[in-house]
């Protein structure tokens, strides 16, 4: 197997599993950039995969055939914001230690979407979806020599819309007054109070913005690699994320490049039995990999990762 | 009368907390089209109903209350340990290796098998708490990053080493196992264990080693202001790798609740056990005190295995007692808001 082979059976592979790890990232990116630190990641994600599967099977009994997985990404969205609110609440309004807060997110996240599994469908888990999203060729793109076989051949839809959602909140962030304020709030909110900025509001927005784009990544995942939902579909994945955000820095771009790159960790530890090389390696080293990574990163021996200065702590008007 | 108010608002802020989030837990049952009243009635008699069921509870709360003592323990330090899962898993491995692999009289091989998984526990937390105290990483996220390390390492090492059938490890001896026939007949041949008499030994070691030692007392400083302790001489970095270790060690005793208690066997876990992050609901509606601990773990053990019952009995399935713990901790953290309205009620507005 030449090394062109790998790159073909690794790099899509790697893309798939990325695609909801960027969104979910980002949503922590929006989060944590105006000061609110989000472990409920992995809650949000999951109330979001529950919510794409019921929504994708109850697209396909209304007839809506392979518009189904896009509606319940819709609503996802819708749910993943409204799921966030609490944490918002929590850790704005009533100033409860934010990881705290986002812990108990994680809780409701699972109680309840089992809970309504449960109720809804009898059973552990929802019914498994007909609609997935399918893979396919982007025309003039795939006919690139390469690149294009690597990239854009047999890919899902999905994983561009990731990217491409990874430069929107760049853009937000970085060129439009609504992402200066949403940095200031997280770097200094007195100062950003002081020059008129509203840092409650701009807070809520940011976490419920957040909780939006994690609900995608949970129903992009069960759409695209897990086709139903259950107790174990999201364990974990909410964390690499988490972890993502980190390694790129707290940045939407370095958030993306670090979920592709975790993604390709993933991959590996999948499809690293047909590579000569890496057969020999247990597997254990690569799924513990994006971890021990992101320590090392956080350590400063590759790269010194530093977090908003106020990200944790609640704005109290007036307090010195 | 401020002291008096102080105390009163400590215990008031869990029991309003328990009563809204079972409150609203039985509202989600009313609009899904269960009975409430039957449910909870199933519920209590879950918890207390006869001997089997209140061994178990007491079962389920042991390692519970070791959860709870690391996370108060780090907490009282400053610290937010959530690796309590990833230390726990550790600990439950090497007391098992250790259950395993050596032969001994019982009253050695117990408590050293037990030390064994508070050893590894305290190795798996001091990671974390060197990278905070020397390169100022935050534990919250090392120590989740800790967690997925331990889970797939601990697999990994028992597919590797100590496979036996069934996708676990052999049992270990008899002579390292807390299973006592004597409580197992009196509770109507529940799984209790001896556990339960080492979680309240750490309890009063928690509340010995904050309260009656010098190192305590430092501690603690650190957990007030880490800036005051430094100015007054205490050295901050030892003290913050210390309350790891310590936190660590509490999480893999909890660890051996699992190992030498209830299953005597490791299995290869696909997903965590829930019994670490479980501590910090424990440790927080327990106000990080022992006793609120050992209180707040008995009940959380109760829910978990009332469910059962409730599920059983009522048809409402398990997981609501899963979103009335979430509500309850939300209460609990947003403890401002019922600061607040008290103080709304009681003296017109000021906080």
């Amino acid at each position: 197997m030449d090394f062109f082979q790998i790159l073909a059976l690794i790099v899509p592979a790697a893309i798939v599993s990325a695609a909801p790890l960027i969104l979910t990232g980002l949503g922590g990116v929006l989060s944590e950039r105006s000061g609110v630190v989000n472990i409920g990641l992995e809650g949000l994600m999951m109330f979001g995969a529950f919510v794409g599967a019921i929504f994708t099977h109850y697209g396909e009994q209304w007839g809506l055939g392979a518009g189904s997985p896009w509606m319940s990404f819709v609503v996802a969205i819708v749910a993943g914001a409204l799921f966030a609110v609490p944490h918002a609440v929590a850790s704005i309004s009533f100033k409860a230690d934010q990881v705290v807060s986002g812990v108990a997110l994680n809780f409701l996240a699972a109680g309840l979407s089992i809970f309504l599994t449960k109720k809804l469908f009898g059973a552990g888990q929802t019914p498994d979806i007909q609609e997935r999203i399918g893979k396919g060729d982007v025309p003039l793109l795939s006919k690139i020599p390469v690149i294009g076989d690597l990239f854009f051949s047999n890919a899902y839809s999905t994983s561009f819309v990731a990217v491409f959602l990874a430069f929107v909140v760049w853009y937000i962030i970085y060129k439009t007054p609504f992402g200066l304020r949403l940095r200031s709030v997280g770097e200094h909110p007195m100062a950003a109070d002081t020059m008129g900025i509203n840092v409650i509001k701009t807070r809520y927005i940011s976490v419920i913005m957040g909780g939006a784009f994690a609900g995608l990544g949970g129903a992009i995942y069960v759409a695209s690699i897990a086709g139903n939902f259950t107790g174990s579909t999201i364990s974990g994945q909410g964390f690499m994320a988490l972890a993502a955000m980190i390694f790129g820095k707290w940045h939407p771009l370095g958030a993306m490049g670090a979920a592709l790159f975790f993604g390709l960790a993933q991959s590996l530890s999948i499809t690293g039995e047909q590579i000569p090389l890496l057969k020999d390696i247990p597997d254990v080293y690569l799924l513990i990999l994006p971890y021990v990574l992101t320590i090392l990163a956080l350590a400063g021996f590759v790269g010194r990762a530093d977090a908003p200065k106020a990200s944790g702590q609640p704005y109290e008007k007036g307090k010195r | 009368m401020n002291l008096v108010k102080g105390r009163l608002f400590h215990i008031l802020v869990p029991v309003v907390s328990v009563l809204l989030g079972l409150l609203i837990g039985g509202i989600i049952m009313l609009v899904s089209n269960y009975n409430p009243v039957s449910a909870y009635a199933a519920l209590i008699d879950g918890i207390f109903g006869n001997g089997y069921n209140l061994g178990e509870t007491i079962r389920a709360a042991s390692p519970l209350i070791l959860s709870g003592l690391a996370v108060a323990f780090a907490f009282r330090t400053g610290l937010f340990n959530i690796g309590v899962e990833g230390q726990l898993l550790v600990g439950w491995l090497a007391s098992v290796y250790v259950g395993i692999h050596f032969d001994l009289p019982k009253v050695i091989h117990l408590p050293f098998a037990i030390l064994a998984g508070a050893a590894a526990g305290a190795l798996w937390g001091v990671i974390p708490g060197i990278l905070k105290a020397k390169f100022k990483v935050h534990e919250v996220i090392t120590t989740i990053m800790m967690n997925y390390i331990a889970l797939y390492a601990t697999n990994g090492i028992i597919r590797a080493y100590m496979l036996a059938p069934g996708e676990r490890t052999k049992d270990i001896k008899e002579s390292a196992s807390l299973a006592s026939p004597w409580l197992q007949q009196i509770t109507e041949f529940s799984r209790l264990h001896y556990g339960i008499v080492v979680a309240i030994l750490a309890a009063v070691i928690m509340w010995f080693i904050l309260w009656k030692t010098t190192t305590g007392y430092e501690l603690r400083a650190v957990g007030f202001n880490q800036h005051a302790s430094q100015y007054a001489g205490i050295n901050v970095s030892k003290n913050i790798v210390l309350a790891m270790a310590i936190s660590g060690a509490f999480a893999g005793a909890a660890g051996t609740m699992e190992g030498l208690g209830t299953y005597q066997y490791m299995t290869i876990n696909n997903a965590f056990t829930g019994v670490g992050f479980d501590g910090i609901a424990v440790s927080l509606l327990g106000a990080n005190g022992s006793v609120g601990i050992i209180i707040a773990a008995l009940l959380f053990g109760g829910l978990k295995i009332g469910s059962l019952t409730m599920q059983s009995a009522a048809g409402v399935p398990t997981e609501l007692v899963g979103i009335v713990i979430a509500l309850i901790i939300f209460f609990v953290a947003s403890s401002y808001l019922i600061r607040w309205l008290t103080n709304r009620f009681t003296k017109g507005g000021k906080i």
